[in-house]
């Protein structure tokens, strides 16, 4: 494969570049402009307006209470999707039954469901119990359902590929009980997993829309809900430093999750016996930060 | 071991009871209004026997196979050209690729306004080429670009992986037996990588059929079955209508997935 590469670059080498740099501009380009729309004066007379951090500000004044809760909800979604996630995943991946398979099947549904169906069934079923209804506790309902396959993926998919049940033998067989077990030798080695699964739902809990538009009121609204908000009703310009705020949000979250896959991949090839069901794994936490995270 | 088993049971109850009362009632509890309304169960078939429900239905299929087409032939040339070329600022390129990945629909929305809204890229290449602007954003084009736009981040990754799998001696042998560069994509690129199309065109087809967020910015008049599950619940309370459709909706998807997982077997199950 790369001895084509190694060959003289001829006019298919650049027309392929061209084309794949015209779709990389055709997905980058907007949001570039739309981060300079947010921060220039008047984006329709264009640069020569000026720069100003004034939209910025006022996206800020208009959207605290939005930011905060956003941030409140991804950590609280976060905590519930470590404590019921993680150990379910741990007994999901050692004892595999039909129940557990069946199990599995349907914790997995809210991804290949429409997330407007399911804040329909949530509206439908808990929509009378008004204290609930208008708490922040419905949105978070609706996120950690929609998370919580996520995180279980990555920690299975970990604990899949390290063998976790001849670990778990050999510290039994040394007398370690069960909850020992668990804390120093299960969590240990499923970190990496836990560590993708918790950057994965936080990153789909910030930018989750399709439910959170259904399950907000006006006092609990979300960053995707601030943002088709500021769409309607302001101008350009606070659109797009709104847009800004929420890119400025996600992209360290995106960059941690690039670099934590690179380095397990490292890791994998630096291993001599790196054979192909020890890449598995690889393909399989890449594969479920490929799965439809904007619906 | 038994002992194990009822603390193993103890940390998989909390997932079984948030699943339970949050998940399976609520989706019950849907079905069953579905069949409330006047209609009665009928109202799932009103989706293929009511003229406009069936009219945004068709719409939101084609609209779906039509994206993932494209989107998978962009996705294979670019990922075929990426996964095969080193040079430099590749991974650079990749990960730009990728990054819409994590956009709402509602932001994907945006873009397409900011390419081919009023103020857009598009609109001011034609008018200062052509002295007319070109504006689509607001129709059936802009949610149809929107759709490949949150598509080829998604359906790239899955592409590239496979043909990192590839064997190249496949197409050496080709070579050497004196096909073509096309006859080897065509004979031997491409089918090889059948098992990735099905599984990364179901996830991308799925995806458009549920997608609200991109349709709800753009909005005005484009008729897919997702806003019409909305506007029929938020403007006219037909709850027992929306309930069914979006029952019909998430089965269609649902099933989508499940068929393309059986055919294409392991694949799937990295693609999500």
């Amino acid at each position: 494969m790369l001895r084509g590469a190694a060959q003289k670059r001829g006019w298919g080498f650049w027309a392929q570049l061209a084309f794949t740099l015209l779709v990389c501009g055709f997905l980058i380009l907007p949001a570039l402009l739309s981060m300079l729309a947010g921060i220039t004066v008047n984006f329709f007379q264009g640069l020569s307006s000026g720069l100003t951090l004034k939209w910025v500000f006022q996206v800020f004044e208009l959207y605290s209470d939005t930011l905060l809760l956003t941030l409140g909800v991804a950590l609280g979604c976060l905590c519930v999707t470590l404590l019921i996630g993680v150990p379910a995943a741990y007994v999901l991946t050692v004892r595999q039954t039909w129940l557990t398979r069946l199990i599995e099947e349907v914790v997995t549904l809210p991804v290949a469901i429409p997330g407007l169906a399911i804040a329909l069934a949530l509206l439908l079923t808990y929509g009378g119990f008004g204290e609930f209804r208008r708490s922040w506790g419905f949105i978070l309902v609706g996120h950690v359902l929609y998370t919580l396959p996520f995180m279980l993926r990555a920690v299975m998919a970990v604990l899949a590929s390290i063998d976790i049940r001849t670990l778990e033998e050999g510290a039994a067989s040394l007398g370690a009980g069960f909850w020992t077990r668990f804390f120093t030798v299960v969590l240990p080695n499923a970190r990496s997993g836990i560590l993708a699964g918790s950057l994965m739902v936080v990153t789909l809990s910030i930018g989750e829309f399709n439910l959170t538009w259904m399950l907000h009121t006006p006092l609990t609204k979300t960053l995707p809900v601030g943002l088709a908000d500021s769409y309607a009703s302001m101008r350009l310009e606070v659109g797009s430093a709104f847009t800004l705020v929420f890119f400025v949000m996600i992209v360290p979250l995106l960059v941690a999750m690039q670099t934590l896959s690179r380095l397990e991949r490292r890791a994998r090839s630096a291993r001599p016996l790196a054979d192909d069901k020890s890449r598995e794994p690889a393909a399989k936490t890449a594969g479920a930060t490929a799965v439809e995270t904007v619906r | 071991m038994s002992r194990d088993l009822s603390r193993q049971l103890v940390l998989l109850l909390p997932l079984a009871i948030l699943v339970g009362a949050f998940f399976l009632l609520p989706v019950g509890r849907l079905i069953l209004v579905g069949a409330s309304g006047e209609a009665g169960a009928a109202a799932y078939t009103a989706v293929l026997t009511t003229p406009r429900y069936f009219e945004s239905f068709l719409n939101t299929i084609l609209l779906s196979a039509g994206v993932t087409v494209v989107t998978l032939a962009i996705s294979t040339a670019a990922g075929l050209f990426l996964q095969r070329n080193v040079f430099p600022g590749r991974d650079l390129l990749i990960a730009l690729m990728t990054f819409p990945l994590a956009f709402p629909g509602v932001v994907v929305g945006f873009m397409v306004i900011m390419l081919a809204g009023r103020q857009g890229v598009i609109g001011s290449v034609t008018d200062a080429l052509f002295d007319e602007k070109l504006v689509f954003a607001y129709s059936m084009a802009g949610l149809f670009m929107g759709y490949v736009y949150f598509s080829i981040p998604r359906v790239i990754l899955t592409i590239m992986a496979a043909i990192e799998k590839l064997d190249p001696a496949l197409e050496e042998a080709a070579r050497s037996l004196g096909a073509g560069p096309w006859t080897v994509l065509r004979d031997v690129v491409l089918p090889a990588l059948k098992p990735a199309f099905l599984a990364s065109g179901a996830v991308c087809f799925a995806t458009a059929m549920g997608a609200f967020g991109t349709a709800f910015t753009l909005a005005t008049d484009i008729d897919v079955l997702p806003m019409t599950i909305y506007t029929e619940f938020v403007l006219y309370a037909n709850f027992a209508t929306a309930a069914a459709l979006s029952i019909v909706l998430g089965a269609i998807t649902w099933l989508v997935l499940a068929l393309s997982r059986s055919l294409a077997g392991n694949t799937v199950a990295a693609a999500g």
